[in-house]
């Protein structure tokens, strides 16, 4: 009886795999007839978050260090990829060598961070991640002279489309009587790091470590008592969310072909912290759900500029100014009213609910 | 000697205006062991409060003398202040009292964001620049000057500063907030209204942030609804750095923020060799804040800081 009941189990499950992989690849191809073709970018850019959010996830929502200067390891993935990848100094490294060489860098970043401010009380460590992610901005806008490095404020340009051998992702190509645009086959390239930053993760949640980042969570002295080390286990949450980060920032890089130190300003680290406290810190699902619809958005309010000119003929709110009130706005009433996030996870709600009540 | 000497000058007006914004953030976090975030924007809401109203004043009535202008300008931007802080208090913070400690530490970053961006669209991007109403003097103290501005800024908050800690160690309500950031329980057993000190404490770190942020927009000629982020980081390493829960610390950390600032920029080049110049000297305020956290977490005079859980 029950292996009868388990087989069908099974087996739907791999329907619904099956099913959830078809819509996945179908995907851009469908808002690409539905919406445009500006709607598939969004969908890459939307993959990067998931992949910036699961990230940050591991940090904030599994362990629960407030980083508040992400955003520091996605520019040092990026600037990584474009020295080593662009005309800027020349090199022209391919991108299986450079994207884990950004992420590596990352890491060892994360770590040199932490060692020193980890053993400090939660707050200090958001006020330095904070710190930190100025500190690396301001040190990208000056590092152009005496020695240009960073090329200042300008940024760098041409930066090396992913290239697979002779085949350039960034190009259309006609595969199996079909042609796919750049932004469709950089799609399906995100894809496949998001899907892979999705299964380490399921995999980080339920192992050892995970369940330690959850004991360090909810109470670090208790944790101590059984046994974890903290503080190599907070580093490693650190470095771990920090190598998604620089990939992340790798990928971008790549994507865009020009990065400058202004994609990289605190708002940015608002934005991704958002994405994970909305869909609910530490659930899986919850997180990706955040980063799509908090990618979305921007797009979605442009329409608040049609309805402004409708209603009173004129725009008193640029759309774009509108943005980050929102995510202010949301980030104080998920946590009054939501704490636990839109999508919450169950061992989160009952969390939230002990300490309310 | 007068580079030395200048820099020192600018030092301390930069440092006392850090002490006064600093000061809020100690007070609160004594009393909540909370990071309000948001206290850099309110600085910046009252720089641009009273810049409006001194905009103002200046156009209807301009033969008004500036102190006059100027006082005019605070009158409103402290109330103003006040009521953000209490408000935000009472909106954001109070009701998370008991969450987990990440849970108010975010909506401080969310009412920060807002306040921000509320500024932004109530008076655009753009620097508003402080109007001409002050007097402009200038005096030469060997080989180094000194603007009235800024003696004015280093009287008036000196004055602040020693009104508040006489606030705070003579009167009722001062050994109120002392007694409720030993311990809340047994402040409220003993009769202090905990709510009304910690809605007090707000009130006067806001009131305290009001004068600051008039004080930043006089000393650089300019505002901007960005210019609380910064000081506010600016102010908390200060905080961090004299003792966070120390109202002396708080003051002292302001003012030797401010000198490391000013001594940092100005001899940087020189022993860099010129490669890195001034435009790295708001990167000093964060080293200073790593280092003080990894040699001396509690700070110049804080008490050693246990964890609690």
């Amino acid at each position: 009886m029950s292996s009868v009941l388990s087989l069908n189990k099974t087996r739907s499950r791999w329907l619904t795999f099956g099913l959830l992989a078809l819509g996945l690849a179908l995907l851009p191809f469908l808002v690409d007839a539905g919406l445009g073709r500006s709607w598939v970018r969004l969908l890459d850019l939307a993959l990067l978050y998931v992949i910036l959010a699961l990230g940050l996830n591991i940090v904030v929502g599994y362990a629960g260090l407030l980083d508040l200067g992400y955003v520091a390891f996605y520019a040092l993935g990026a600037y990584v990829y474009a020295w080593l990848s662009s005309p800027h100094f020349g090199l022209h490294l391919p991108f299986w060598a450079v994207l884990p060489l950004g992420a590596a860098l990352a890491a060892l970043f994360g770590v040199l961070l932490g060692a020193p401010t980890l053993r400090l009380r939660g707050d200090y460590l958001a006020i330095v991640t904070l710190g930190f992610g100025e500190i690396i901005r301001i040190f990208l806008n000056n590092l152009n002279a005496p020695v240009n490095i960073t090329n200042g404020p300008q940024g760098i340009n041409l930066i090396d489309p992913v290239r697979l051998g002779s085949f350039d992702l960034s190009q259309s190509h006609a595969l199996f009587g079909y042609t796919f645009t750049g932004i469709h086959l950089t799609y399906y390239l995100f894809l496949l790091f998001t899907l892979m930053v999705i299964f380490i993760s399921m995999r980080l949640e339920d192992s050892r470590i995970g369940r330690a980042w959850v004991a360090i969570r909810e109470d670090e002295i208790a944790a101590a008592a059984t046994g974890i080390n903290t503080r190599n286990l907070k580093l490693l949450a650190f470095a771990m969310g920090a190598t998604f980060g620089g990939l992340a920032g790798g990928l971008f890089a790549s994507f865009q072909g020009f990065i400058s130190p202004e994609s990289f300003n605190l708002m940015e680290s608002i934005m991704i912290l958002c994405m994970i406290v909305l869909g609910g810190m530490g659930h899986i699902p919850g997180v990706i759900f955040g980063a799509v619809v908090l990618t979305l958005l921007p797009e979605a309010l442009r329409y608040t500029g049609d309805w402004q000119r409708n209603l009173f003929g004129q725009i008193y709110i640029d759309p774009a100014d509108l943005r980050m009130l929102l995510f202010g706005v949301a980030l104080v009433a998920v946590m009054l009213y939501r704490p636990a996030g839109l999508l919450p996870s169950t061992r989160r709600r009952r969390e939230f609910a002990d300490a309310q009540g | 000697m007068d580079i030395f000497l200048q820099q020192l000058i600018n030092g301390l007006v930069l440092g006392s205006v850090y002490a006064l914004v600093a000061l809020g953030y100690t007070m609160v976090y004594g009393i909540l062991e909370l990071i309000n975030f948001a206290h850099g924007e309110i600085t910046m809401m009252g720089a641009m409060v009273a810049l409006s109203v001194i905009g103002a004043l200046a156009l209807a009535a301009p033969g008004l003398p500036g102190v006059l202008v100027l006082g005019a300008g605070l009158v409103v931007a402290i109330p103003v202040c006040v009521a953000l802080g209490l408000l935000i208090e009472r909106v954001a913070y109070r009701p998370l009292r008991h969450a987990p400690r990440l849970a108010p530490l975010i909506t401080a970053i969310g009412v920060s964001i807002i306040l921000q961006n509320v500024a932004m669209l109530i008076w655009g991007k753009q620097y508003i620049p402080f109007p001409a109403i002050l007097p402009q003097g200038r005096h030469t103290l060997y080989g180094a000057s000194i603007t009235d501005v800024q003696i004015a800024i280093l009287l008036l908050a000196t004055a602040i500063m020693l009104l508040l800690i006489l606030m705070v160690q003579k009167t009722r309500l001062g050994r109120a907030m002392r007694a409720t950031a030993q311990s809340r329980q047994v402040a409220s057993l003993m009769g202090v209204d905990v709510n009304r000190v910690i809605a007090a404490t707000f009130a006067i770190g806001s009131a305290l942030a009001a004068v600051a942020g008039v004080m930043v927009s006089a000393y650089y000629g300019l505002a901007h609804y960005y210019m609380g982020f910064l000081l506010g980081l600016k102010a908390f390493s200060a905080a961090v750095l004299g003792g966070i829960g120390n109202l002396g610390g708080a003051m002292l950390g302001g003012l030797l923020l401010g000198l490391i600032e000013s001594f940092g920029a100005g001899y940087i080049g020189d022993l860099t060799g010129g490669f890195l110049g001034s435009n790295y000297q708001d990167v000093f305020a964060f080293f200073v804040l790593i280092a003080v956290l990894v040699f001396r977490p509690s700070g110049l005079l804080g008490a050693r800081v246990v964890e609690r859980a």
